[in-house]
């Protein structure tokens, strides 16, 4: 005997505001979209929701276009989808390499953005892009639609600002054709989750560095920015000296916020954050 | 709820929960056995099949989700006593032990050689991440894909 879901009412609605009225009317009712994240927990009987409202047919959540130099992603693009856009590639190389590093192929096949976006999971990888890129969320729900910047959106582990009813339908990120970014990872060598993920995006004018846009997940509860580490990147050279005190920063940015296991505990995942600062910079700057 | 499946070309229609995973519809619904149940928990990869072409894990997916859509199981890629390519390096290489992860290894990788044609052997393994051996016999699995890959594309 296998495991299986709890019973639930499977409604599959053909427009959004139809998605969303259904979602408003029963606080007891979930969003399937991939159902990446949802039926595994469903399976485990780690979330039993009363209803599913299925939007993974909604073509309103889907595509992946640029206007005037912003980057959008319908909500429904799968993380393969993403990987492959030429698009992304262009405006955000390190969403690309992101989405590409996500569970495995099957995952990335039939998970979604914007179901990852609206999870949160801690040990994910897109949160810390679309955070580090300064992307933007765009909301509908019953009362409308509103947008939120992702430095709002992620309010801690599996905690996000999305309200009751309301669902994401795409993500905005400013193209950061010619400024440096990347995406590195430590990958939990079964699972692929982040151990630990960092981004960084630099503006770079010369040889100086005079923005830096730098964010950490896997080992916080959230995807965290990191302020002293962008300072200290910001109006240097990215010289050696630079690196490893931004490095220095980010690890005390977080140190109080890194959450362990048995397999890697506190202190390591703090080590490696600066580690992969350091070889983000590095990637970005290849 | 009433759903309507493509599954290795034949129309399957039958009324079922909506909790009933993909994975049992193809295995006890209809009886194709040939895809394996591994883990319960979306990582091992025995329950792989391709949905309108790409790879998925069975175990990972609502059989209602699978409404409308087109299904291909281990039991669909031979062509009648024509083994498939990818089944017949297996075969060839050694390409398995006891034969559990098998039908998902195979599943995953004529998915992946669909979006790359000429893999290296590294990004064989990459695309593998999804698909367990616990016998590890990863080397002769790599083998085998690789020696499909030049068959099939030359």
């Amino acid at each position: 005997m296998s495991m299986r879901p709890a019973n639930f009412d499977y409604q599959r609605p053909t427009s959004l505001s139809e998605a969303i009225q259904l979602l408003a009317n029963n606080d007891e009712a979930k969003a399937l979209a991939g159902g990446h994240s949802l039926i595994p927990a469903m399976n485990q009987r780690l979330s039993t929701p009363e209803q599913l409202v299925d939007i993974g047919r909604l073509d309103e959540l889907k595509g992946i276009s640029t206007n005037n130099g912003t980057l959008s992603i319908g909500a429904l693009s799968t993380h393969a989808q993403i990987a492959a856009s030429s698009d992304v590639r262009t405006h955000c190389a390190a969403l690309a390499t992101a989405t590409g590093l996500v569970g495995d192929p099957q995952v990335r096949n039939w998970g979604t953005l914007g179901g990852n976006l609206a999870h949160a999971d801690p040990a994910s990888d897109p949160p810390t892009v679309v955070l580090a890129a300064g992307g933007t969320l765009h909301l509908q729900g019953p009362n409308g639609t509103r947008s939120v910047s992702a430095d709002n959106f992620f309010i801690d582990l599996f905690t996000t600002d999305l309200q009751p009813g309301e669902l994401i339908t795409r993500i905005e990120i400013p193209s950061l054709q010619g400024k440096k970014n990347a995406y590195v990872k430590l990958a939990h060598p079964a699972s692929r989750y982040a151990i630990v993920g960092v981004c960084v995006v630099l503006e770079m004018n010369g040889n100086e560095c005079v923005s830096a846009r730098v964010a950490v997940g896997g080992a916080t509860p959230k995807a965290t920015r990191s302020p002293s580490a962008e300072e200290r990147l910001t109006g240097s050279s990215l010289q050696v000296a630079a690196v490893d005190a931004a490095a220095e920063a980010l690890v005390n940015d977080i140190a109080g916020d890194v959450m362990g296991d048995l397999f890697a505990p506190e202190d390591y995942r703090r080590a490696m954050a600066g580690v992969y600062l350091k070889r983000a910079v590095q990637a970005a700057m290849a | 709820m009433n759903v309507s499946i493509t599954i290795n070309g034949t129309v399957y229609e039958r009324d079922i929960e909506p909790r009933m995973l993909l994975v049992h519809f193809i295995r006890e619904e209809l009886g194709l056995t040939g895809t394996n149940i591994g883990c319960d928990t979306s990582q091992c990869g025995a329950c792989t099949i391709h949905m309108d072409g790409r790879s998925l894990k069975s175990c990972t997916c609502l059989a209602v989700q699978a409404d409308g859509r087109e299904i291909t199981t281990i039991e669909g890629l031979a062509d009648g006593d024509n083994l498939h390519p990818m089944q017949e390096a297996f075969w060839d290489n050694h390409g398995l032990q006891c034969g559990y992860c098998t039908p998902g290894m195979i599943m995953a990788s004529t998915a992946f050689l669909k979006d790359n044609p000429h893999p290296t052997e590294e990004e064989i393994r990459h695309a593998l991440e999804g698909n367990f051996c616990r016998c590890t016999g990863y080397q002769n699995i790599v083998k085998s894909i690789k020696a499909a890959s030049e068959k099939m594309g030359g």
